[in-house]
């Protein structure tokens, strides 16, 4: 386990390394020049140089590119372009809000995902079961955006149960955290019928039943318990498609969080942070990776950690 | 083949997922023949006095945009959009994502470690940043933003086709071909990669769906394709802070969003189940 | 809403005698207290006077510092500030400030005139990066100290604590102006060098107002500064500054009471109800802003290296059509500067909408059978529609321009680098960093601005206009104000007849506020501050 564990880490810091390398390259690929957006648009061309030249920017790009990987390596992310604060302030600031919205999706998309599955697993074949397949169908295809727009017109608007946008309370998290999960809800839920209808069919489940356990105690007792364990084991790869959606959820809902912050970042080409929010949304996809990979032999016992 | 088409046969939602995509194709075809105006058209009556765009009804059917064109044919022809974006978008992915896994499980060796660690790499980008970046080096065009899709896309059909090449290469009659003196184009091409084909369109109808979303999430933040070009989710963007008092605006164009992608997925996953030789024989 | 330009130093004379007049007279005076919160949907990147340089933070900076001279509020009239009076030298080389005794900052410390050397130096320092340094380019010794080989600016000296005397290099009739403009603030040295690059978070200065909080991605709160040297202002005793809202549902919050004053435009989507309800009557003031939204043409590309071109795209946009689309939030355009600019020509009738005879005028220069080109705009609506509208007009007369909707950072750069053919400005477009007619010329217009990187995106320069310009800004004295004003007028026109833009519209402010929230309308649609003027503004609750 621990040489797992050792080996992953080390190959996760080379995809690291390697992101930073594929970001970095990405920015300078950008055909806009930050330096201008900083000088404004009253600057003579020598105050144009003198602030290149301050940024360190007319260096050679290897060059820059070490530079900062070594301040990296200390912890210093830098200062933005255009706010001149710093990375990790800004950053720290607004991660708070996504890792909210993440936590609130995951809480959403097993309330949707698990009862609909079990349910859909129990009435297998009969039309409840399409039913529900039908819409976490629909859940999975509808774009965030469309589903953020619509809650917000239905739910904010016209019922007025929930504030329209704004961050603070509970209230504030659940239509963006019901957005974010919804599609999640969906996979879910297929996943969770998969695998009941596997466990379902095992033949500990038909002991219970001979046993006398009514219906409602082999579904949610013994077969939840082992029907679970696939789901809990994927929740890490939500990761990864929380940090893609977050962005537009943010965006949607004017949530303060990383999602907000790259995305203006790269209108302005505001390169520290891009690269400081790359890199940390990578590290949260490799964590969650690593999580799914550990929490894989769940799925299948065969699985063994090598 | 008639095995599947019996499974889609028996099932109403994916027969209604075909439905669906043969709908908006034939839209997509048809577009300027049923299309009532001209997509790129603004009527300056398209507005009311005032600038706002104008309700369903009367002279144009699903009502008009904020530049007064109808939407209804800015809908019919987003459908070309999507559908291109969707076929050449998913077809790169496929065919990049398919080679690779292809080369890196038959192969093995240095050569396969270096492309899984690069698909580890590409997973552990944030997708949707990747894109934005690439959009915004690339001019937007609807070539340049089906490449960066697909870009983006790729990843997952290489990790499955190398899980399965790693089986497939490993049983006997690849090792007889060997022996027999056949060559590695030759193996490829005749012995693995015809297995692979329900895999490559399982997953090449599902990353349609993927495509299809992707490509609205980008036009809805700005960077879809060029404009008067109609794109349903490049609708949205242009009326999203219209939403409460335009709602047809962003309820029509997601919805066909919807449909499209929901089809299929519906297609995909019945398709997955029929060529599963593990489901055979269950319902 | 217009005023006119009125010579500073009269204004001055008048004004000079008492110790910290209040800008309105006391028996007009609301009572001081109560609070307001004002809508943002941008973080508020920073409060640092010497860099802040966007619409959100240039009107909170200027509550929160002063400088040399400011504008009487509601107008463009330059009045003295942290100067209590000043001279002009008879060369118009040399001015000299007398400042208000009893100033403090907000530490406490009083503030002298080594507080103003500072700040100045502090702006043109290249190691602060301001991107207002260039306006100090008239000062003595700006070139050595810009350049590196100098540590101050020679021409800005203190013989005494009261006492600050700048010398130019050459005499500027926008000097006053510069010295009211956000990076001539001033800024105590302490606190600079305490914070460092923080000091932007952390701002400390002499205005009405201080910072008291700072929630990234949340609020910024502002209190009132009790020792501030005006009487009687501000009335607010606090402003809270909440960001992330979207407009729509800031909008929302204000009708119910929630907020106060909307920062960003009232959104498009929700315009046409809200001013047609006649329950908001009294809430929306209209005002002009110093705005001009206009195509730019680049004159070094074909087909726009032909006047006759150019000509053709002026007579070709229905403005209307484009004004409809922005739910008439503007009046057409005709010329450059924007109608409440000094210089602004009444009478000019420009380029009348004629596609007609635009078509004519394109195939006679040689495109019988069209062009095609390109048309760059930023990607953020309602950019993107205008310019497809003006795509459909443009096409009507045989231009067929393909609609590149990019990222604003690359249209700035397409703009500079010159491969941009068609660039329409919005989202980008100019508005007066001062409310004087060369503050639309030099980067946008000038030749200086046309060199590579320059703001200048239609690359035009005309020697001979230049030379003009360079004689109007000569007029430094007070009493050749209005002939400065014709000469600048005439060098617009004149531009006009060459036609390297095609304005289109100049758009006009509606600002909207609670009903709890009073004051002179003018303040709600001050010129100079942006979206209203924080300190004039009081609250009905408290009085």
């Amino acid at each position: 386990m621990i040489r797992y564990l050792s080996r992953r880490l080390a190959a996760s810091g080379v995809i690291l390394l390697g992101i930073t390398l594929v970001t970095f390259s990405l920015t300078f690929l950008i055909p806009a020049d930050p330096v201008r957006m900083i000088a404004g648009r009253s600057a003579t061309p020598q105050a144009v140089e003198s602030i290149r030249h301050q940024l360190g920017l007319d260096r050679p790009l290897p060059v820059q590119y070490v530079s900062y990987l070594v301040n990296l390596a200390q912890g210093d992310l830098g200062r933005s372009y255009v706010q001149k604060a710093e990375i990790t302030t800004l950053i720290q600031s607004r991660l708070p809000a996504t890792l909210l919205l993440m936590a609130g999706a995951i809480f959403f998309e097993l309330l949707i995902g698990l009862p609909a599955g079990i349910l859909a697993a129990a009435r297998r074949g009969r039309s409840a079961d399409r039913g529900i397949m039908v819409l976490s169908f629909m859940g999975v295809s509808t774009p965030q955006f469309v589903v953020g727009l619509l809650l917000l017109y239905v739910f904010a608007n016209l019922l007025g149960w929930f504030p329209l946008s704004g961050y603070g309370t509970l209230g504030h998290l659940v239509l963006p955290a019901l957005t974010l999960g919804i599609a999640g809800g969906g996979w879910y839920s297929r996943m969770m019928r998969s695998s009941m209808i596997e466990v379902l069919r095992q033949d500990y489940i038909r002991t219970a039943r001979a046993k006398g356990v009514g219906e409602r105690g082999v579904l949610l007792v013994h077969g939840l318990r082992n029907a679970i364990l696939p789901v809990i084991a994927m929740i890490g790869l939500d990761i990864g498609i929380f940090m893609s959606g977050a962005v537009v959820v943010e965006a949607v809902y004017g949530w303060p969080g990383i999602g907000q912050l790259a995305w203006q970042a790269i209108q302005r080409v505001d390169i520290p942070i891009i690269m400081g929010v790359t890199l940390v949304a990578a590290v949260a996809i490799v964590i969650g990776n690593l999580l799914a990979d550990l929490l894989a032999p769940l799925i299948d016992p065969r699985i063994r950690l090598r | 083949m008639a095995y599947v088409w019996k499974r889609f046969r028996r099932d109403p939602f994916a027969l209604a997922g075909i439905a669906i995509i043969v709908l908006v194709t034939l839209s997509a075809f048809a577009a300027p023949l049923i299309a009532p105006f001209d997509p790129a058209e603004q009527f300056f009556d398209g507005l009311t006095l005032q600038g706002a765009p104008l309700a369903p009804g009367g002279n144009f059917l699903l009502g008009t945009d904020l530049l007064g064109r109808d939407l209804f044919s800015r809908l019919l022809y987003g459908a070309r959009t999507s559908l291109i974006i969707g076929i050449v978008a998913n077809g790169a992915a496929v065919l990049v994502g398919t080679t690779l896994g292809v080369i890196a499980g038959y192969f093995q060796g240095w050569i396969g470690a270096a492309i899984m660690r690069f698909t580890d790499l590409m997973m552990a980008f944030p997708a949707l940043l990747l894109a934005i970046a690439l959009a915004a080096i690339f001019t937007p065009s609807l070539w340049i933003v089906a490449m960066v899709i697909a870009l983006v896309n790729w990843v997952q059909i290489a990790r499955v086709v190398y899980a399965e090449t790693t089986s497939l290469a490993a049983r006997d009659y690849i090792e007889a071909a060997h022996a027999l003196g056949a060559n590695w184009p030759r193996i490829l091409l005749f012995h693995i990669v015809p297995h692979l084909i329900p895999t490559m369109l399982v997953w090449a109808t599902l990353g349609i769906a993927t495509t299809v979303l992707l490509e609205a999430t980008l036009s809805f933040l700005g960077i879809g394709v060029r404009p008067p070009t109609p794109s349903w989710g490049g609708i949205i963007f242009e009326s999203q802070s219209y939403f409460l008092s335009a709602p047809w605006l962003v309820f029509f164009p997601g919805l066909a969003i919807m449909a499209l992608a929901l089809a299929f997925n519906l297609v995909g996953d019945v398709l997955r189940d029929a060529l599963d030789p593990t489901q055979r024989g269950r319902t | 809403m217009k005023r006119p330009f009125l010579p500073a130093a009269v204004l001055a004379a008048a004004l000079g005698i008492s110790a910290a007049p209040a800008l309105v007279p006391a028996a007009e005076q609301p009572k001081q207290g109560g609070s307001m919160v004002v809508t943002y949907k941008d973080d508020i990147s920073t409060l640092d006077p010497a860099i802040g340089y966007d619409w959100q933070n240039w009107s909170m900076i200027k509550s929160l510092f002063d400088g040399l001279m400011d504008y009487k509020p509601g107008t463009t009239e330059l009045i003295p500030d942290l100067a209590e009076s000043y001279t002009v030298s008879d060369d118009g080389l040399i001015y000299t400030f007398k400042l208000r005794q009893g100033v403090k900052f907000h530490n406490g410390r009083g503030m002298t005139s080594a507080d103003v050397l500072y700040s100045l130096n502090r702006a043109v320092d290249p190691t602060t990066q301001s991107p207002g340094q260039g306006f100090f380019a008239a000062i003595k010794g700006f070139d050595e100290m810009a350049g590196g080989s100098a540590k101050s600016l020679s021409g800005v000296t203190a013989p005494n604590a009261e006492t600050v005397v700048i010398e130019l290099s050459r005499p500027d009739a926008t000097f006053l102006q510069v010295m009211a403009i956000n990076f001539a603030f001033v800024v105590p040295k302490e606190d600079v060098d305490k914070y460092g690059a923080d000091f932007g978070r952390n701002p400390v200065g002499t205005g009405a107002y201080k910072m008291t909080e700072w929630l990234l991605g949340q609020r910024v709160v502002f209190e009132r500064n009790k020792d501030y040297f005006r009487e009687g202002s501000p009335y607010l005793d606090q402003i809270t500054f909440e960001v992330g809202q979207e407009p729509t549902v800031a909008l929302l919050r204000l009708q119910r009471g929630e907020v106060d004053v909307l920062g960003d435009p009232i959104p498009s989507a929700q315009f046409l109800e809200v001013v047609n309800d006649p329950a908001n009557k009294d809430l929306i003031v209209k005002g002009d802003l110093l705005h001009t939204g206009y195509l730019t043409m680049n004159v070094n590309t074909p087909p726009f290296d032909k006047k006759e071109v150019r000509q053709a795209v002026n007579m070709a946009i229905n403005k209307d059509r484009v004004l409809r689309i922005v739910n008439n939030r503007g009046v057409a355009a005709n010329q450059p500067l924007p109608p409440a600019m000094p210089g602004f020509d009444k009478s000019y009738t420009g380029y009348a909408y004629d596609p007609a005879k635009a078509k004519e005028m394109v195939a006679a220069a040689g495109y019988p059978d069209g062009v095609k080109t390109e048309l760059f705009v930023m990607n953020t609506d309602p950019n993107p529609r205008i310019a497809q509208a003006i795509q459909q007009d443009l096409a009507a007369i045989g231009i067929n321009a393909d609609v590149k909707s990019l990222a604003q950072s690359v249209v700035i750069a397409a703009g500079g680098d010159g491969t941009a053919p068609m660039i329409w400005s919005g989202g980008m477009a100019w508005i007066a960093d001062y409310p004087d007619p060369s503050n639309f010329y030099g980067p946008i217009l000038g030749c200086g601005g046309a060199v590579p990187g320059g703001w200048n995106w239609s690359k035009y320069c005309n020697e001979e206009l230049e030379a003009r310009a360079q004689q109007a800004d000569a007029m430094a004295s007070p009493d050749m104000a209005d002939k400065r004003v014709d000469l600048w007028r005439q060098i617009f026109v004149d531009i006009m007849a060459d036609a390297p833009w095609a304005p289109v519209f100049n758009e006009v402010r509606y600002a909207m506020h609670s009903k709890r929230l009073a004051g002179d309308d003018i303040f709600y649609a001050d010129p100079i501050h942006i979206p209203v003027h924080y300190e004039f503004v009081y609250d009905k609750d408290a009085q």
